[in-house]
């Protein structure tokens, strides 16, 4: 077998690639200018730090080693100029930022960095009335039902769920994954009890516990139904 | 000031018609004006339980769609010069009902009328919503099982919660009427009793109907069961029901059958 290795070309490639920038357009006098970047930075330190700035000069007529003296004062500030515009060519030095023609203007977008999300604490509900059937009750934290739960409702909570009346329909607590979530009611007849998944039908559900105040919790992924007081 | 009272139930056949009917003849008899409006369009029973279902000329549907004016559709009682019908049609299905169409019919009646009383079809769908969406007041009648008693919850809900009061913020205001009550069935234990009811609606109780023999015979005749025979139980409990309506206060009780000697002695049954 006679393979042979070939030495390949590395072909130099290139590709275009866009990248939004400040534009400064100093103003003279320039000194005053330069006062109102340092009030900005002042007020939001290390704002320009990292970021692309381009200097356009077209606002300004400045001599050569004027333009060397306000990049040199924009340096000092932390602010690296990218490049130059609105200028004449032949103004700029080899060892000055390059003349940028060709710029369009863009909608700057905010790239701060994301604050971790800050999950409102979920606050408890309150009803005052029965949860007539058919209706469905959902929310992230406790509820408290001064009513009753009729046959046919729903309540669904990520946290507790409170019954002053008697439960008849479905009570599902803890839906969020909370197990040490409870229902508490003055009556069970309930349809359906659940915490954190785990659920127990009414068929299940001890007769002796009816017509009386219970709680339901979660005792070692069993539901467990006990008389209050 | 008009009011407007719906009549309805969520379950089928538990007596909404017969109610209405039963009512709204009630209310007439005490001078009030009344119109007792079908909603139950395509199934319409109402002309048939006042006796003018050779009398309909125009409907309801024919009212919101502008081919007929409401005095056109309206039809007057034979019997009870203060008590009009504005029949449903059988021909068309509740897909033809619209929500401006029966605003503005409604808002017509309540010019015209004391009373406006809507009887709703049975289930949640369109004709039962847009039957309780402009009432004032609701009659939620219940027969004394559980299946019946559950519809009734969810009719609850959705009266404080669909209709243009609850929208507005305030609240249809609501009464139980227990139809087809059998007071030694309910001693056997065989049928809810009139407190669980109360308990599990949460709601107020307008009156109770006992189960008789009187009410079919009433509406095999056309006639309103409070105005074909008003001394009969069931012609009693609707006639309480309707004054507690108006607002005055009446002892609740269940009305008795009146069983004449004879009756008992053979065992006749009041058929």
């Amino acid at each position: 077998m006679g393979a042979i290795a070939r030495p390949t070309h590395q072909l130099v490639r290139m590709r275009g690639r866009s990248y939004v920038a400040f534009v400064f357009c100093p103003v003279v006098p320039i000194a005053g200018w330069l006062e109102e970047i340092d009030a900005s930075i002042a007020h939001s330190p290390g704002f320009f730090i990292g970021k692309p700035v381009v200097l356009d000069l077209s606002a300004v007529d400045l001599s050569q080693p004027a333009i060397v003296h306000l990049v040199r004062s924009l340096e000092q500030r932390t602010i690296r100029v990218l490049g130059i515009e609105g200028v004449d060519a032949a103004r700029l030095s080899s060892d000055m930022p390059p003349l940028l023609t060709g710029g369009r203007h863009c909608v700057l977008t905010q790239n701060e960095p994301k604050k971790p999300e800050v999950r409102p604490k979920p606050v408890s509900l309150l009803l005052e009335s029965s949860v007539r059937s058919g209706q469905s009750v959902f929310t992230e934290g406790d509820v408290t039902i001064l009513g009753s739960v009729g046959s046919g409702a729903e309540i669904v909570a990520g946290g507790s769920i409170h019954i002053y009346g008697t439960l008849r329909g479905r009570a599902m607590a803890g839906a969020n994954g909370n197990s040490a979530a409870r229902i508490y009611c003055q009556k069970i007849e309930a349809e359906l009890v659940a915490i954190d998944g785990h659920y127990q039908t009414a068929e299940e559900i001890d007769a002796t516990m009816c017509d009386r105040p219970a709680q339901v919790c979660l005792e070692d992924d069993l539901i467990k139904i006990t008389p209050l007081n | 000031m008009a009011k407007v009272l719906v009549v309805t139930s969520g379950k089928g056949g538990v007596g909404k018609t017969t109610s209405t009917a039963a009512l709204g003849a009630a209310l007439a008899q005490m001078g009030e004006k009344v119109v007792v409006v079908d909603f139950d369009v395509g199934l319409r029973n109402l002309d048939l339980v006042l006796g003018a279902e050779r009398r309909v000329v125009f409907d309801l549907i024919n009212v919101v769609q502008g081919v007929a004016k409401l005095s056109q559709a309206l039809i007057r009682d034979k019997r009870l010069e203060n008590l009009w019908l504005l029949p449903a049609s059988q021909t068309r299905d509740k897909d033809a009902l619209t929500d401006e169409g029966v605003s503005s019919i409604i808002a017509d009646l309540r010019t015209r009328f004391d009373w406006i009383i809507c009887d709703s079809p049975a289930g949640i769908e369109r004709g039962a919503m847009l039957a309780m969406r402009y009432a004032d007041e609701a009659v939620i009648v219940t027969n004394p099982e559980v299946s019946s008693v559950r519809d009734s919850d969810r009719i609850i809900g959705m009266l404080d919660s669909k209709t243009v009061k609850a929208e507005k913020g305030e609240q249809v205001e609501k009464h139980v009427l227990v139809a087809r009550y059998d007071r030694a069935r309910a001693a056997r234990g065989e049928m809810l009793s009139i407190e669980d009811i109360l308990e599990i609606l949460a709601t107020p109780l307008l009156g109770i109907i006992p189960e008789s023999q009187d009410v079919l015979r009433a509406s095999n005749v056309g006639s309103p069961v409070t105005l074909n025979d008003a001394t009969s139980a069931p012609a009693r409990a609707y006639i309480d029901a309707a004054r507690r309506l108006k607002g005055e206060t009446v002892a609740m009780m269940v009305p008795v059958e009146r069983k004449g000697l004879m009756d008992r002695l053979l065992g006749r049954r009041a058929a």
